[in-house]
């Protein structure tokens, strides 16, 4: 017979790295409700103008700004900690030498600044005037 | 789930589902760190600021990038649908990190298929603009 140790479900209250885990693992959460958002916006967009207009309304609520702004902390927070972790999962070899952390690190946050741009470009950059 | 002995482990690991799972965990994970802050910054703050011109996220403008190119199209599905499989994997082993290790099970056809029925939703919603 092994023995195991029970671990109190309040584990992760105990200690801050504990805790910044749970963290990181609920900035899903967000994720998921923004992409539902996302989705519920192109539902409005296939009902067509008056259902889409409605849609685009709400983004003035009050709600919307407290959601927004604690969706986008906690974002932020999974984009972070996502990228820092990617030198942990791709190993690249140049050579013989291990293609530093930073650098890896470094070609993502690279990437999330090209993708900001872009979709910054297309979405407030490449309209016409109405 | 655990398996008495290590001799069925290979025949679990080759029936197993989770190199899916774990792939689209991984590929949500990326596009939402990539995507979602900068579409949170507009729809959020720019948009209802009346900091972004008149045309952005205006009906005009997004029907006719999605209706005219099934590029947006597919980049749209990718963006929408992917992060509900990251959420899905984070959330379920949350819940069976805090306690909820009996119905692991359960919580994970919940949250999978949640996932799946969003990805199902998002193609036809896509679909029919």
């Amino acid at each position: 017979m092994s023995y195991i140790r029970k671990v109190p479900n309040t584990w992760w209250l105990q200690r801050k790295p504990y805790f910044l885990f749970i963290v990181r693992e609920l900035t899903s959460v967000a994720v998921a409700g923004y992409c539902g958002f996302l989705l519920y916006l192109m539902y409005a967009l296939s009902k067509g103008r008056p259902a889409y207009s409605a849609a685009t309304d709400l983004l003035t609520h009050p709600a919307s700004y407290t959601l927004h702004t604690i969706g986008l902390l906690l974002v932020l927070y999974h984009t972070i900690t996502w990228f820092n972790v990617t030198p942990k999962v791709l190993v690249f070899h140049l050579g013989e030498e291990k293609v530093p952390a930073v650098v890896i690190a470094g070609a993502h946050y690279a990437g999330w600044l090209a993708t900001s741009a872009l979709v910054a470009w297309l979405l407030l950059g490449t309209g016409t005037s109405v | 789930m655990v398996i008495a002995g290590n001799r069925n482990l290979g025949l679990v690991m080759a029936k197993s589902n989770e190199p899916i799972f774990w792939s689209l965990f991984s590929a949500g994970g990326m596009v939402a760190a990539l995507f979602l802050p900068i579409l949170m910054v507009i729809t959020g703050f720019l948009v209802p600021n009346e900091l972004a011109p008149q045309y952005t996220l205006s009906y005009d403008q997004v029907n006719s990038a999605v209706s005219g190119s099934n590029i947006v199209k597919l980049v749209l599905f990718a963006v929408i649908a992917l992060p509900f499989f990251h959420w899905a994997h984070r959330f379920k082993f949350t819940l069976v990190d805090i306690g909820l290790r009996k119905i692991s099970l359960l919580l994970g056809v919940l949250c999978y298929g949640g996932a799946i029925s969003a990805t199902l939703i998002t193609a036809i919603i896509l679909w029919r603009i």
